[in-house]
């Protein structure tokens, strides 16, 4: 029984990275790209982690601190990570996809532009 | 059965290492190498994981805490490097 929620659990993971990865090379632009790496290949690392944990908590009979403090640190990091990619290369004029309707962090930055203007 | 299964998504994982790897070589920017390289990075910690219930030992749970603190790190150093070329700012206004 155990065998097979792990078994579950590490094929669930090795799935969710595939994703990820095909994500990573089909997506059109990076912030479309950002969305495969930082969730799917993130869930699918978690799953991996909770397999292991399971595995020496219920087979082997240990508990392990540090495989659940890695499921924390990189639940906790990744969203961070993908946010700074995210900010520096808006900032450093990376494009979007030409088929992007919408951009509202460009009418933010006008709108702050414009107010600065008015101020001095 | 949990051998079968373990060695089915090891070899998936390496494939997504190795997909991902075309990114780092390919990416016409500077930002899709960084993503990828990340990628890469936390896909090494589920690699390192199975491969601990293979050999039945808890002994590389410190390799996985550094690989993740390490990927994180250069993340985000890269991240504000290609942003302004300067890491550590120290001017707060």
């Amino acid at each position: 029984m155990i065998e097979i929620i792990i078994s579950l659990l590490v094929l669930l993971g090795g799935f969710l990275s595939l994703l990820g990865a095909i994500g990573i090379v089909r997506f059109p632009d990076v912030y479309g790209r950002l969305h495969a790496a930082t969730k799917s290949a993130t869930l699918g690392v978690i799953s991996t982690m909770l397999a292991v944990y399971v595995h020496f908590h219920f087979v082997e009979g240990l508990f392990s601190g540090k495989v659940l403090l890695t499921i924390l640190f990189v639940f906790l990091t990744a969203p961070v990570a993908g946010f700074m990619i995210a900010r520096s290369a808006y900032n450093v004029g990376v494009e979007l996809w030409d088929q992007s309707t919408q951009d509202d962090l460009k009418k933010a930055f006008e709108k702050k532009a414009k107010a600065k203007k008015a101020r001095s | 059965m949990l051998t079968l299964s373990l060695n089915i998504s090891l070899i998936i994982m390496s494939l997504s290492i190795l997909v991902c790897f075309i990114r780092v070589v390919k990416g016409p920017t500077m930002s899709d190498r960084v993503v990828a390289l990340d990628t890469i990075g936390i896909t090494l910690i589920g690699v390192i994981g199975i491969v601990m219930i293979i050999q039945n030992t808890l002994a590389y749970a410190e390799v996985i805490l550094v690989i993740a603190i390490l990927a994180f790190i250069g993340t985000i150093a890269l991240a504000k490097f290609i942003e302004g070329g300067v890491i550590f700012d120290r001017d707060h206004n």
